[in-house]
């Protein structure tokens, strides 16, 4: 046996057959490379897919276009002279705005087709409210146009498709041509989408209203969950004694972190609304089921900064006569913060995002005013993303793109700054 | 009186214990001289045990305030009505007392219901009553625990090892809260599944193949007793989370792993990492609006295209592909961290063999890290299976058994979404059933993930 392997002869690396195999071996290492490769750009091609068909989509939805129309504001239509009007604001804010801006659109454009949004007469109503002496003048204003004409403006419309087929009739195309050659129409900056709340026309819709919910939800979700969270993981990693009730503890965290969202919106559901009857709709419900969703993020983040304070620094403290409180409170904590903060940071982005525990809690309702209160009826963004989503209407398509850009904005807001305080702050030991 | 002033109040009685008791016990300190160890406690040790006695009765009665008054308001009003001013359903006395309190907020000019003048009148009364009693109880109290505190001072009172232990309990109580959220979702759900398995059989609800949950709106309605079998909406779950995403996520999120731990270079890793991050922190309903928009009619054209007639707009497919995409990043690090957590001596040992990287990678690496890599695949599945914005929005509510990925089918995340957004009767069997659906998905995902921590755990620690 040893004598065969003694007399057997050495690989013969330069045999065609050896050299077959290597080619082959070599090729399928090139293969497999570019195999990974290609998927890391598969990835990366579809986030940049992604966020490309946003922006194209939702770019338009911050311009909006107007229309030229010459309004005669006359004291008898309205039915307030201007000084009326400086004695009692009450009484022009009910006057008839929506009769005088009828009026000056079928003289200027033609009532034959709606071309001017049914909310343009807000404009003019705010315009003579800052400026009352305004009452009995004329005025050119720029106009919010109606939706399908600011569609037809932006070439969102497939003008070749047959009449049938397309959201505007031929009457308004000619109308719009018309307008475009009088030099009636123009594009200017949509305020008013990032200033209203929803509305049924897409032309008056915006973003504000579900934002400033947002808003309020997060404030609610911050004030729980980080100071729970925070203190919950002080103690489970700082003082809890290694017993079985800490162990039930420590899974059911874990376990909490991984359960699915919709899961919390149904335990809000059931324990906020039904059981401790608290309104539906309303932000401090949100804010309360997102918290309990955010704590375990925040439990696990903050427990992994506790952890990495080294023993030396507890040691120290307690050498000199500090209470085991004291050494958490004065020195552990102020070193593990820049971490926790962190770890909320993220939690908070995660829960701006969240659409389906809020679905559960009724925030899915059509709101046409801002929310002004913890406990008043509101929407969140993500949630209006999916209202919106819902809508057949054109013009809606672009709204929702238009709010996924702005959420995204505020997404990649939260997360530099989380990344801004872990580079600033923290220290690696 | 309105509750954010005592609140204020309140706050700032709890400020001014503090400084009280600080400067008593400042006092203490100049008494003592230069004794060492006479006073026991630090001097604000002392405020904040005078500030605690203050705070705590007086910030209970203001919950209880914020809690109750509504209610109590609300109780006061409608028993001063005459009989048969509001009608007996809660909808209509609900209706009744948010017009009251639109009127008492000032929100409308004039009532709708005759009597909603006189009740907001009732409720101004009550509700200043109620404010009057509970703020000036919280202020009592408040004023009540500091002057107790305050009087307990003396040189050598422990208020550190008070203070101390108020501390401990207040940690205790946070980290019971998780415990809390457990136990309210099992309850929850529990307690409204047995509400519904009182109406359907549990087996019928697991094992049946027809889901169609409308009930009756009137009693004498035809086809109105609803079928509650949710075999397929959980074909529909495993379907488009365990199967389609996963073929999508596990070699795109493997290879992705691979390439990145094993060869790419410095440079693209630091760029290709952040922009994983950016694609696992897309919100899912931006996911969602992107796979019904986008996706699902491509999907439904290459349907077309090769010649699949009745090719529906909400497929499978497209909200498999869609979520696929989501997990990659969840896959891709779960993956590497198993890869990472092989030791270098097995790399290194198979590269002096004279193997190639692939082939280190493929039987030594990934065998290797097989337990962590099916861990995080479990978790990943568990994560599909839970997703519900984009199934809602490109998946559709057809419950049906096919295997055929360019139909619609449903899920669980899906059915429950639709069940609870309606305007329902609450005690409905439709209604219920979404708790059911909820209690399921909980239970399998709660399977999934303990199973595979437990995995992933026990393959890290072989390995350290």
């Amino acid at each position: 046996m040893t004598e065969a392997v003694q007399t057997a002869a050495p690989t013969l690396w330069s045999s065609p057959a050896m050299q077959a195999r290597i080619r082959r071996r070599y090729r399928s290492e090139r293969l497999f490379k570019g195999l990974g490769l290609a998927s890391l750009a598969l990835a990366c091609g579809f986030l940049l897919f992604l966020l490309a068909s946003v922006i194209l989509s939702g770019w338009p939805s911050f311009r909006q276009t107007q229309i030229l129309v010459p309004v005669s504001i006359d004291a008898g239509r309205l039915g307030v002279t201007a000084a009326e009007a400086k004695a009692d604001p009450e009484r022009l804010r009910r006057a008839n705005f929506q009769g005088v801006v009828q009026d000056a659109v079928d003289k200027s454009v033609g009532d034959a087709v709606p071309l001017v949004s049914e909310g343009a007469w807000l404009a003019l109503r705010e315009a003579v409210e800052a400026d009352p002496a305004l009452i009995g003048t004329h005025k050119d204003m720029w106009l919010i146009a109606s939706s399908n004409l600011d569609q037809l403006a932006k070439g969102r419309i497939d003008l070749a498709a047959p009449e049938g087929d397309r959201p505007v009739n031929d009457q308004e195309i000619a109308a719009w041509k018309q307008l475009e050659a009088d030099g009636k129409l123009r594009t200017a900056f949509n305020r008013t989408f990032l200033t209203a709340a929803d509305s049924v026309d897409p032309e008056l819709a915006g973003v504000w209203g579900a934002l400033k919910g947002s808003f309020l939800t997060l404030v609610v979700t911050l004030l729980i969950s980080f100071p729970v969270g925070v203190l919950a993981a002080i103690y489970l990693e700082e003082f809890a004694p290694k017993t079985r009730w800490t162990d039930v503890i420590e899974v059911s965290i874990n376990n909490l972190a991984a359960v699915p969202s919709i899961i919390f919106g149904l335990l809000g559901l059931a324990v906020f609304l039904n059981t401790m009857n608290m309104p539906r709709s309303a932000p401090v419900v949100g804010g309360l089921t997102l918290a309990l969703m955010t704590l375990p993020v925040i439990v696990i983040a903050s427990r992994a900064a506790l952890k990495a304070v080294p023993p030396s620094i507890r040691d120290a403290a307690l050498g000199i006569g500090a209470s085991p409180v004291q050494v958490v409170f004065h020195h552990v904590l102020p070193l593990a913060l820049p971490g926790m903060l962190t770890g909320t940071i993220l939690g908070m982005a995660r829960a701006l995002g969240e659409t389906a525990p809020l679905l559960m809690i009724g925030m899915r309702a059509f709101l046409t005013s801002v929310p002004q209160g913890l406990a008043q009826p509101a929407t969140v963004l993500p949630v209006q993303i999916f209202i919106w989503s819902d809508n057949v209407s054109r013009g809606f398509v672009e709204k929702t793109s238009g709010a996924i850009l702005v959420l995204m904005a505020f997404l990649l807001a939260i997360n530099s700054l989380a990344i801004y305080l872990r580079n600033r702050f923290e220290v690696r030991w | 009186m309105s509750l954010w002033a005592v609140l204020l109040a309140v706050l700032a009685l709890g400020a001014l214990g503090f400084w009280l008791g600080r400067r008593r016990a400042l006092g203490f300190v100049a008494q003592a001289g230069s004794e060492v160890g006479a006073v026991h406690s630090r001097p604000h040790q002392h405020g904040v045990f005078v500030a605690i006695l203050s705070l705590l009765p007086a910030l209970a009665v203001i919950a209880a305030w914020a809690a109750l008054a509504g209610g109590l308001v609300s109780r006061e009003v409608l028993a001063s009505l005459p009989e048969g001013a509001v009608g007996p359903s809660d909808l209509e006395r609900s209706a009744f007392l948010a017009e009251v309190r639109g009127l008492v907020r000032g929100d409308y000019a004039a009532a709708f219901n005759a009597h909603a003048e006189a009740a907001a009148a009732v409720w101004k009364a009550s509700a200043t009553r109620y404010a009057m009693l509970f703020g000036s109880a919280a202020l009592a109290l408040g004023a009540l625990g500091a002057l107790w505190g305050w009087s307990r001072l003396t040189a050598d009172f422990r208020a550190r090892t008070r203070v101390e232990r108020f501390v401990m309990l207040a940690l205790v109580l946070a980290s019971l809260v998780a415990i809390l959220t457990t136990f309210g979702i099992v309850a929850s759900l529990l307690f409204e599944s047995f509400r519904f398995f009182q109406l359907v059989s549990p087996v019928e609800f697991l094992f049946g193949t027809q889901w169609s949950p409308q009930t009756a709106m009137r009693a004498d309605q035809v086809g109105s007793s609803g079928a509650f079998g949710a075999v397929p909406l959980f074909w529909g779950t495993v379907f488009i989370g365990a199967i389609i995403a996963m073929l999508v996520a596990i070699p795109l999120g493997l290879m992705t792993a691979i390439y990145l731990t094993q060869y790419a270079a410095p440079g693209v890793r630091k760029v290709a990492k952040p922009v994983l991050e950016v694609l696992a922190g897309v919100p899912t309903v931006v996911y969602g609006f992107f796979a019904a928009l986008t996706v699902a009619p491509a999907v439904r054209d290459f349907a077309l295209s090769i010649g699949i007639s009745n090719a529906s707009s909400e497929s499978a497919l497209a909200a498999g592909l869609v979520m696929g995409v989501m997990i990659i990043p969840f896959v891709s690090s779960m993956a590497d961290d198993a890869l990472t957590a092989v030791p270098r001596s097995m790399r290194d040992g198979s590269l002096a063999m004279g193997a190639t990287p692939s082939e280190t990678i493929r039987k030594v690496l990934i065998p290797a890290a097989l337990p962590g890599i099916v861990g995080g695949v479990l978790l990943a599945v568990s994560r599909a299976i839970g997703e519900t914005m984009i199934v809602v929005m490109a998946a559709g509510l057809a419950a049906r058994l096919t295997a055929n990925p360019f139909d619609s089918v449903t899920t669980v995340t899906a059915q429950i979404v639709a069940l609870l957004t309606g305007d329902q009767e609450f005690d409905s069997a439709k209604t219920l059933s979404a708790f059911a659906l909820g209690l399921v998905l909980f239970l399998v995902t709660l399977a999934l993930n303990v199973y595979a921590l437990a995995v992933v755990k026990k393959y890290r620690e072989a390995y350290d």
